[in-house]
């Protein structure tokens, strides 16, 4: 088969699962909707090898599969077609997003095995596979945001998976709704790109495009400002929406209530890294504006510090996991607005790796203790040697501990971050700090999850119980990849070749590092002696000295009340946004349109008719003033007549 | 070309009033048979109305499939009818959603059932008529009789305050043809003047017309506008619209949502703009202001209402303001997004109105607050309310993401570009009231007066998955649709200021191009006045 019907398979596979499913899941039943998905799933990924293969087979320089579909939408002056682009980049993604959504998939069969909407679960799934790989495979900006609004759609419908739970669909549309205005933004950028380039002769919003002819938008000024830099900050405002970033992070954490699996494949490792992909794919409009790209770095950076300190303080499991994933994703900004799209990339890999294991052994540990409240757990670790083990790996990788994937993706950002064209000392410093951090609050969670005495009574902690094999065989195979995962991005210091960055070369521009590899290395000396620190710290509290986090309604520090609670973000944007929209509306319904417009509207009507009338019969033509005249009259007369005596209808 | 063929617009004009005829003869008390007709004389039209597209020909900006015949010979009034890129799809909704609304009224409409068939009839020759004049005083004619049936579904087969909602809609709506009819009688006369003819063709008055002075432009300009905002609705002119849709009866709702008001706007395309080129450029700053105080406004009004039915009439201003706006953005791809959206909006709008009178037959009540949880008990309704509900916030993927996208894109092309600032924050509060509306309705603990409730049964299922089927079809396949429509819209773009009606009788034989150059301009001669 060729690569372009295999790129049209793995989009086509996850489609007819999730198609299939939908239509017939009701009469084939539960047990094999999850085969079904898994199928599915397993088939998109064999697909996605070979077309990788072939893509691999092609020269460097023409290093891009293209599969045309149809044309999408052709509306004289806009057009699109709906098709497929394979380059190193969405090729890095649809392996991660097949992959690891594959074993996401087969775990989910343990995991919802007692689930009666699993045929439903199954559909959805598969749905967003579909979606995300049209959102990273697209070949044009609209093509992407389908997927980008398709995967929103999804997330929102598992979010809100168990529906009877009203704070649960509320969260779901939280989600989307947070996200919407995000898209909002994005498309904003997607219209200021079309009209800019429709200017200079080039009416296109395909990548391929508009990445040829870049330069010729460069001088576009609205305003006064760059249509660039103003397309580019609209576009990253999208992103921050998706990828819960500040200041439209608010969803993520809400988004815990769907269940696990979900929060580790749609929450943690594809979906909520397409904002990064997005920068990463329009790099040639981001290199443009400078200013724009210092945002991108400063708003990541600042996310990853706020989004840690919440981590070190929350108390659900999923929820540490949750800001765990903003702040790294936060990572991620800062080496795409530094330039460094190829540790962007490499950390968005690893991330997708060790995060979905964390998510997965998060789910493991619910599976089996049956609450996410950390204080409430211990010594889990010996009922559950699996999911301990595998989350240890996934710990020490998150922590940025040689040698797991962690620490080299994330050092390499660090490195960039402070040695780069674009990067600074205080950009470094506080992705340093969090590091230290990271590793704190992920020891912490660690120690209180599975070390130490248990805090369950001893009948829930009798039932505590190790997950089957579908659900831990996934967890060893992603331990296996957090483990060995920065192998494909090693330092230069260590003269080693850079997988990673070689591959992804033909489709970035050049990063050169001012720095040596004395600077390299010292600095990853200070960042492992950091996240040591931070490890044992954790260690030192919440297993040695075997400190518990009070409860909701005890004294916390002052610190720690306003980290658990969040800096009270949530309660700003009510007051801020939410409550002021609702009384507006109230005010527009009940004031302005029923008192106000209808009594104007009803009123003066008449009046304007007439005025017009006139005026039209002002116009000096004889024949139509009598008839008009004639017919006004006689309809005026009616109307008063209605009004005055109502109707009276014979009924039927 | 055989007779069915020659004739095939007038026969779909024809049918639905011959079969409300044949209904009238029909003793009132048979309502299964009254029901068995009124369905099969509608689906036949709709079968009948799917000639057209077979044998429309698309890279034509002619109005294709004409047919002309005096009528009132010494006054110069034709039976002149045809599509083109601007109709086609209107024609075809229209056919569409008549069987559709015909079948939900079998349970819901116990009382009158014959004149409610009549009238729906009736309604449809009315709508379908209106839709294919290319006559001025034709078009005035449908215009004026859809009223009538409308007043009546709503008056006699509405909700409680149905009598205020009728003549309310009829107020308004006479208010606005008033003048109307003052301006078709000059523009009727002025051509006399200028030609020594009496004519009221488009294809014959458009030369005359935009060769008016200024003055007279704009005052005419104004008298169709306003016939054609308040059919719109557009703000503020829009506050007959939700009492109309609370008390109309669910069939009234979905044709008026769903074709009544696309002939407003399909009047600025077909007659008001083209006819009045300069004077539609003065105002269009105008209609574009409020088009886009239309969108945000519905929709913030939207969020409060505790009636189902209120929530997607405002939604509809919401959404209508987006088709204004592509309208008045006098670009193309604004032109082809609001005439794909006026079809989008027919159809999920259709479908919430549809699927809301499925709720409310079950529990007699249509607010809000009464429901929840109905996706446990009704999960293939659940299904059906949420792709109705992605197709009206305009996921992509769907029919309404590519009328607003199209739309929103052109409105950024004006050199103001605050229209489309504005405008494009109804694309997060459309998807703020739905999805409030869908988490009220579906999602939460299903209390106790919602725990009897029966889901769609398989007469729902017929009527109701069809409109969602096109939904996603034209989401996913809009092009086909969109190919309908584009020399149409092109050509209207191209010329605008000078723009003429190119008539032909079709279908175009595809062998023969050189019939195509040929582009014979259909005139009416008739003598002068005696």
């Amino acid at each position: 088969m060729t690569g372009e019907t295999l790129l049209a398979l793995v989009v086509g596979f996850p489609l007819l699962g999730a198609v299939f499913n939908g239509f017939f899941g009701r009469f084939h039943g539960r047990r094999l909707a999850g085969y079904l998905a898994c199928g599915a799933m397993a088939m998109a990924f064999l697909s996605a090898l070979g077309a990788v293969k072939d893509l691999a087979g092609l020269d460097p320089q023409v290093r891009t599969i293209h599969k045309h579909l149809y044309t999408w939408i052709d509306a004289s002056t806009f057009k699109v077609d709906m098709a497929l682009t394979l380059d190193p980049l969405s090729a890095v993604m649809i392996l991660v997003v097949t992959g690891v959504g594959f074993l996401i998939h087969v775990y989910s069969i343990g995991y919802m095995a007692h689930d009666d909407g699993r045929v439903r679960y199954f559909t959805y799934l598969n749905l967003f596979v579909f979606f995300m790989l049209m959102l990273v495979l697209g070949s044009s900006l609209p093509v992407m945001f389908l997927g980008w609004e398709g995967v929103g759609l999804c997330s929102y419908l598992l979010i809100g998976f168990w529906f009877d739970d009203i704070a649960k669909a509320v969260a779901g549309k939280k989600a989307f709704l947070v996200n919407r205005i995000g898209d909002m933004f994005f498309v904003l950028g997607m219209f200021l790109l079309f009209w800019t380039y429709h200017a200079v002769g080039s009416g296109s919003l395909a990548f391929a495009d508009m990445q040829a002819n870049a330069e010729l938008i460069q001088a576009a000024k609205i305003g006064g400002v760059a249509v660039t830099s103003l397309a580019a900050f609209c576009l990253f405002l999208g992103a921050t929406g998706k990828s819960a970033q500040i200041p439209l992070f608010v969803w993520l954490p809400d988004a815990m209530a769907g269940p696990t699996p979900v929060s580790a494949l749609i929450h943690a490792a594809t979906m909520v890294t397409a904002g990064v992909y997005m920068v990463a794919r329009m790099n040639f409009l981001f290199e443009m504006s400078p200013g724009v790209m210092s945002l991108v770095a400063w708003v990541g950076a600042l996310t990853a510090l706020f989004a840690a300190t919440i981590g070190m303080a929350a108390t659900d499991i999923k929820k540490v996991l949750a800001y765990s994933t903003i702040s790294q994703l936060g990572y991620m900004f800062v080496a795409v607005g530094v330039g460094s799209y190829v540790a962007g990339i490499f950390h968005l890999v690893t991330h997708a790796f060790f995060k979905g294991l964390l998510f997965l052994g998060a789910g493991s540990v619910i599976h089996g203790v049956t609450t996410q409240d950390i204080r409430q757990m211990g010594g889990v670790r010996h009922k559950m040697p699996w999911t301990f083990w595998t989350f240890l790996v996934g710990t020490w990788a998150i922590a940025g501990l040689p040698p797991f994937a962690g620490f080299f993706s994330k050092d390499e950002i660090l490195f960039h971050a402070y040695a780069g064209p674009h990067g600074s000392v205080p950009l470094w410093f506080i992705g340093y700090l969090t590091g230290a951090m990271t590793a704190f609050y992920m020891f912490r969670l660690f120690a209180l999850v599975f070390l130490g005495k248990t805090r369950m009574s001893k009948k829930e902690y009798g039932k505590v119980h190790e997950s089957p094999a579908t659900m831990t065989v996934p967890l060893a195979i992603l331990a296996g990849l957090s483990a060995i995962g920065g192998l494909m991005g090693l330092p230069h210091a260590f003269h080693m070749p850079h997988l990673l960055g070689d591959w992804l070369a033909p489709v970035f521009p050049e990063f050169h590092v001012a720095a040596g590899a004395g600077t390299e290395l010292g600095l990853m000396a200070a960042s492992v002696a950091a996240a040591i620190a931070g490890s044992l710290l954790a260690l030192y509290f919440y297993f040695k000295k075997g400190y518990v986090p009070v409860p909701d309604n005890g004294k916390a520090s002052l610190p720690a009340s306003v980290a658990r609670d969040k800096f009270y973000i949530d309660e700003v944007y009510d007051g801020l946004v939410v409550m002021p929209m609702k009384a507006i509306a109230r005010f527009l319904s009940a004031t302005v349109d029923a008192a106000g417009v209808d009594r104007v509207a009803s009123g003066w009507l008449p009046g304007l008719a007439g005025w017009i009338s006139k005026g039209v019969t002002a116009l000096q033509n004889g024949n139509t003033q009598r008839y008009a005249m004639a017919l006004f009259a006689g309809a005026v007369a009616l109307i008063v007549y209605v009004s005055l005596f109502g109707v009276r209808v014979p009924l039927a | 070309m055989n007779v069915l063929q020659e004739n095939l617009i007038t026969i779909l004009v024809a049918l639905p009033a011959i079969a409300a005829l044949f209904l009238a003869m029909l003793p009132g008390k048979e309502k299964g048979l009254l029901r068995a007709v009124a369905v099969a004389s509608s689906g036949l039209v709709f079968l009948l109305s799917l000639g057209l597209l077979s044998d429309f020909h698309s890279g034509l900006e002619m109005v294709q499939f004409v047919e002309s015949r005096p009528w009132i010979e010494s006054w110069g009034i034709t039976w002149l009818v045809g599509v083109d890129g601007f109709n086609l799809m209107l024609v075809l909704l229209t056919t569409f959603l008549t069987p559709i609304v015909v079948l939900s009224a079998v349970s819901a409409v116990q009382e009158g059932v014959k004149g409610y068939y009549i009238s729906m009839l009736l309604l449809e020759s009315g709508m379908l008529g209106a839709l294919v004049s290319l006559d001025l005083f034709l078009f005035y004619v449908f215009w004026e009789m859809m009223l009538i049936p409308m007043f009546f579904l709503i008056g006699i087969w509405g909700g409680s305050r149905r009598i205020y909602a009728a003549v309310k809609f009829m107020l308004f709506t006479l208010v606005g043809s008033l003048p109307m009819m003052v301006a078709v009688l000059y523009v009727y006369f002025a051509h006399y003047k200028a030609t020594g003819t009496y004519s009221s063709a488009l294809p014959d008055l458009f030369q005359t017309t935009q060769a008016l002075p200024d003055q007279a432009q704009l005052c005419l300009f104004g008298a169709f506008a306003l016939a054609f905002a308040i059919k719109v609705p557009l703000f503020p002119l829009h506050t007959w619209l939700p009492d109309a849709h609370v008390e109309a009866p669910t069939g009234g709702s979905v044709i008026l949502a769903g074709v009544l008001l696309k002939l407003g706007t399909y009047g600025f395309v077909r007659f008001a703009i083209p006819m009045f080129p300069m004077a539609a450029r003065s105002f269009a700053p105008i209609f574009l202001t409020l088009a886009a105080i239309g969108i945000v406004y519905g929709a913030l009004v939207s969020l409060v209402q505790q009636d189902i039915k209120k929530l997607v009439a405002y939604s509809s201003v919401s959404h209508l303001g987006f088709v204004v706006l592509g309208i008045f953005s006098l670009e193309v791809s604004g032109l082809m997004g609001a005439m794909f959206g006026m079809v989008s909006h027919g159809l999920s709008t259709g479908a919430l109105f549809l699927l809301v009178g499925v709720i409310y037959e079950r529990r007699h009540t249509r607010q809000i607050d009464e429901f929840g949880g109905l996706a446990a008990r009704m999960p293939f309704f659940a299904v059906l309310l949420m792709f109705a509900t992605l197709g009206s916030i305009g996921l992509p993927g769907m029919s309404g993401f590519v009328g607003e996208f199209l739309v929103l894109l052109s409105a950024f092309s004006l050199p103001n570009k605050i229209y489309a600032v504005i405008s494009v924050t109804g694309l997060v509060l459309g998807a703020v009231y739905m999805l409030w509306l869908v988490q009220k309705i579906l999602w939460g603990p299903l209390d106790s007066k919602n725990r009897n409730l029966a889901d769609l049964d398989i007469r729902e299922i017929v009527y109701l998955v069809p409109v969602i089927v096109m939904i996603v079809w034209l989401g996913v396949f809009p092009n086909f649709w969109l190919g309908t429509t584009r020399s149409s819209a092109e050509h209207w773009i191209r010329e605008l200021d000078f723009y003429s009606l190119r008539v032909t009788r079709a279908p175009v034989s595809v062998k023969a191009p050189a019939a195509v150059v040929a582009r014979q301009n259909l005139r009416i001669t008739l003598p002068p006045e005696s």
